[in-house]
């Protein structure tokens, strides 16, 4: 076997050394009616020829731009078809990033550390807000550890979501907080514009820990965080502002900066691949009096002996290897990599860089959604501003004109009775800078001579 | 001892922001090919940012490459040499892995893909649970969970859930005291009270005690096998069946299945739920901190409750035999995660899986028991082992000899730094006084074992000999032992400017 070092012979010897006939003697320890007497009845061992033959097979059954039946995708809903910069790549397959442990021990660890504290620095600047964490497993799962940390801090337990927050965000809060003792309610979105219907606030009590919105949200929409704050803080309950998709910080209002208290959500959009949902990297970010309240790993600067500046994990005694069962959060493995791609995107992208990929989402979704709403029988469903998602309202059900756009070789979207089964007609589509106007047309095209 | 003179930038980079430089740019993207119209007409200006993103550096593709270069240099890896983490288990992560986690058909593709063009897909996540369900000896296997934590906290989830719909809640989870810390927090999560069992001895469960303790209340026992003391559980049976005859569950914590895959089985044991992190015994790699993967295994009386979307197989109009995702699972936990988990991780543990085989398997099994073994007969002669018995893929220390020399394994661990090794794990199991946890894993070949032994023996006689020079260690490094008290009395958590 390849990856095992030591040759059989090797191995014999060491046995003979340590006064031991066979490997099997290291094994006594183990009851012998619970030791298996055949092999495991799995394939291989494959060849390296024949286990890429084996991959490439399976990825090729599936459809993307490039692979299976060639189709160009306008789906979003909380996975973002972006430009990755090449140097990602190049940067995260250096071994000392990707074979690394969790940096423990600092003083080999600095890369990993100094990393994490930039990840933190840009989240931060990104989301407006004072602490960043080294991340979470990804934004559905941040949004939940958002709730559980809002319970926390105003000893409250009860929660008030958004109707139009994604539904498996939704979905993951519901199985967090399901024997947590927290109780939930919905917060219904406005028919017309989509968004989050401001007069439902009006009517929450003081037993609320927080309220949940997302912006852009599951319909694409924006959300005035700022006017929903002031509601929201009234109550004495928390702002929590979940960002499913991460490119509209590049032109969006900063969450912080218009009066969000936890801005957590999903970094993919920062260079990191669909890859079929993951691995992602959520972020979670606070303002700094709830910093002793995060949940998972931070890092922050300090000195060695000679005052020399470095990186340490800090802030532990939150975390499940000291305070156990009532640590901030039972997370311990994060998407560290992830967050290095995230990291190393926003360098790249820069100050300018992220403004512009933001700007042609928004110029270029606006676009679709004009051509789109001049094709005769076609609405575009929202009146509110969006970023680069929008739900068209199609003259038949969704599915059929999701078949008839498979013939074109286009995926249009995702049909939203998916998770609203009242909206048989409702397609939310998503444009970002990767779709070429031509693309656009196409779909514009096909949708016109669908009936 | 050595000075390091620390002029070069390689040794002082700062951040990235530092960099920064008004007017440099490291990206390009095509130009608008739809006819611009001004933002503000379609967002209503108060909503757009106002601070033109001043926060982030503007630096050019150069600077990128030669930052983060630099700063890898500053990490020990795996590929560099052994990483003896025990409990982590620091293996090669082959680079086969990551090419194929990287084919575009995996790396291009939308969660929300219809599931007729992702037939790859599904089909790989119905592969690695198959395989992951023989390995462990269970019936049904969930793929979601996206690392060993959540993957503790969904399988108490599903016992949880197989209790309410029986009727009987029960509000206790049983942890050892050796257990690792995300074993109590994620029972936490899940609404139980923790009780914690005394180790017996030998780091073992005490069976009278568990007898006396396994009471109607009981929902769960969570336990390490082999324990995080690095010892099988010769009574598991006996154990298991003491927690089932009081109507509870058995959940293994498989952190050290690498122990065991190929030898022994969870299942046959009488373990009801076991969570595995593929960035462990499947050599996926650990990218600093993750992302992991924390499947879950269940036996056919819990499946109901696993998480959902399921990958079933049925015929399609077309009498095709293909396979869809199924979200119809009225008795289902709900999700732990968006989309189907970390799906690039479990590309690359299929493909380990596959590459070595029912033989391979096997074979690193008995090698990593046997390199462990190896490494506890040639230090034992300088080094406390911390409990008796027969280890298996770890081994655990104690600084009891070294204590009189007022060094401690804390000192141990950061010299070993200057002999080129990383260190171990250190007190950690909590029950063992200055443990030192050392888990070398089937990849190390006997060099680099011996070598690894040589610098033990070489730090245990500089303690005796020189011991300022061990407690003052690290001395090779970029940088010495870090002030972490003072980074948490006040925290910089961010870079800000001036």
């Amino acid at each position: 076997m390849r990856y095992i070092s030591n040759s059989a012979q090797e191995r014999q010897a060491m046995l003979r050394e340590m006064g031991r006939q066979s490997v099997s003697e290291l094994f006594s320890g183990i009851p012998d009616n619970l030791q298996l007497k055949s092999l495991l009845k799995l394939p291989g061992p494959f060849s390296e020829t024949a286990t890429l033959n084996y991959f490439r097979s399976i990825a090729e059954r599936n459809t993307t731009r490039i692979t299976g039946d060639r189709m160009i995708s306008f789906l979003g809903a909380g996975a973002y078809d972006h430009f990755i910069p090449t140097i990602i790549d190049t940067l995260i397959s250096r071994a000392e990033f990707y074979t690394s442990y969790t940096p423990y021990q600092p003083e080999i660890s600095q890369g990993t550390l100094q990393v994490i504290f930039e990840f933190q620095s840009m989240i931060c600047e990104l989301t407006g807000m004072d602490v960043a964490n080294a991340s979470l497993y990804d934004g559905s799962s941040a949004t939940a550890e958002a709730v559980l940390m809002a319970e926390r801090v105003t000893k409250r337990s009860k929660v008030a979501l958004a109707g139009n927050l994604h539904p498996e965000y939704r979905e993951v809060v519901d199985t967090y907080i399901r024997n947590a003792g927290i109780k939930e309610i919905t917060l219904p979105y406005h028919e017309r514009t989509g968004a989050l219907d401001h007069r439902s606030l009006a009517e929450l009590g003081d037993d609320i820990a927080a309220v949940v919105i997302q912006s852009p949200n599951f319909f694409g929409g924006i959300e005035d965080i700022e006017a929903i704050a002031q509601s929201v803080h009234k109550l004495g309950a928390l702002l929590i502002v979940v960002v499913a998709e991460g490119m509209s910080l590049g032109l969006l209002r900063a969450p912080g900066q218009a009066g969000a208290d936890i801005v957590c959500g999903e970094a993919q959009s920062f260079g990191i691949p669909l890859s079929f949902g993951g691995s992602y990297c959520g972020f979670f970010a606070v303002r700094e009096q709830f910093q002793r309240q995060i949940p998972g790993r931070l890092a922050g600067l300090t000195r060695d002996q000679a005052g020399r500046s470095g990186y340490v994990l800090t802030l532990a005694t939150r975390e499940q290897h000291i305070r156990r069962e009532k640590a901030t959060s039972n997370i311990c493995t994060n998407q560290g990599l992830y967050a290095l791609m995230a990291t190393i995107y926003l360098a790249t992208m820069g100050r300018s860089g992220l403004r512009e990929a933001a700007e042609q989402n928004a110029q270029k979704a606006s676009y679709a959604a004009r051509q789109i709403s001049e094709i005769n029988g076609y609405s575009i469903r929202f009146t509110g501003p969006f970023f680069n998602e929008f739900v068209i309202l199609c003259p038949k059900p969704a599915h059929l004109v999701l078949e008839s756009l498979k013939k074109k070789k286009i995926i249009g979207g995702l049909p939203l009775s998916r998770f609203f089964p009242e909206m048989k007609k409702e397609l939310l589509l998503c444009v970002t800078e990767t779709i070429s106007r031509v693309e656009i047309d196409a779909l514009v095209n096909a949708l016109q001579n669908s009936e | 001892m050595i000075r390091k003179a620390s002029t070069h930038i390689n040794q002082n980079e700062g951040t990235i922001f530092e960099h920064s430089r008004p007017g440099r740019t490291g990206y390009s993207l095509p130009d608008l090919d739809v006819e611009a119209i001004p933002i503000p007409s379609i967002i209503d200006p108060k909503l757009l940012r106002d601070d033109d993103l001043a926060g982030l550096p503007e630096v050019s593709e150069v600077d990128v490459i030669r930052h983060y270069t630099r700063l890898s240099t500053w990490n020990y890896a795996v590929d560099l040499g052994m990483y003896p983490l025990g409990s982590c288990t620091m293996k090669y992560n082959p680079k086969l892995n990551e090419r194929v986690a990287r084919f575009d058909g995996f790396s291009a593709s939308h969660p929300y893909t219809p599931d007729a063009l992702a037939q790859g897909n599904l089909e790989l996540i119905r592969e690695l649970e198959a395989a992951l369900a023989e390995i462990t000896g269970l019936e049904a296997v969930s793929l979601q969970p996206a690392a060993g934590a959540q993957g503790e906290m969904a399988g108490l989830m599903v016992i949880r859930k197989c209790l309410e719909t029986r009727g009987d809640a029960r509000r206790i989870v049983l942890i050892p005291d050796s257990a690792h810390g995300t074993n109590p927090a994620s029972a936490a999560i899940c609404g139980y009270q923790v009780k914690t069992i005394k180790s017996d001895s030998h780091g073992a469960i005490d069976i009278d005690n568990l007898r006396q303790i396994a009471s109607k209340d009981v929902a769960a026992l969570m336990l390490t096998n082999p324990s995080t003391l690095g010892m099988f559980e010769e009574n598991i049976e006996e154990i298991c069946r003491i927690v089932h005859d009081a109507g509870g569950f058995v959940y293994m914590d498989g952190a050290n299945m690498n122990a065991l895959v190929g030898v022994t089985r969870p299942g046959d044991m009488g373990v009801d739920v076991i969570h595995l992190n593929l960035h462990k015994t499947f050599s996926t790699p650990h990218g600093g901190g993750g992302p992991g993967a924390g499947p879950i295994a269940v036996t056919a009386e819990l499946a109901p409750f696993l998480p959902y979307p399921r990958v079933i197989e049925e015929i399609n109009e077309r009498g095709e035999q293909v396979l869809r995702l199924d979200f119809n699972r009225p008795q289902s936990i709900g999700r732990v995660r968006a989309f189907c988990g970390n799906f690039s991780v479990l590309i690359r543990a299929l493909c380990y899986i596959l590459t070595l085989g029912p033989t391979g398997l096997r074979e690193a099994t008995e090698t990593a028991v046997l390199n462990a073994n190896y490494l506890a007969h040639h230090l034992k002669e300088e080094y406390e082992i911390a409990i008796a018995g027969k280890p298996m893929h770890e081994v655990i220390f104690s600084d009891k000899r070294q204590q009189k020399f007022d060094v401690h394994t804390l000192d141990i661990a950061k010299r070993l730094i200057d002999y080129g090794f990383h260190p171990m794990t250190i007190y950690f199991p909590l029950v063992v006084a200055g443990a030192m946890m050392i888990e070398p894993t089937e990849s190390e070949g006997r060099e680099e074992l011996d070598l690894f032994i040589d610098a033990m023996r070489s730090i245990a006689q500089e303690i005796r000999e020189h011991p300022e020079l061990v407690k003052s260690a690290p001395h090779n490094t970029r940088i010495g032992r870090l002030d972490e008290a003072a980074a948490a009395r006040k925290p910089v958590l961010r870079w800000k400017r001036q």
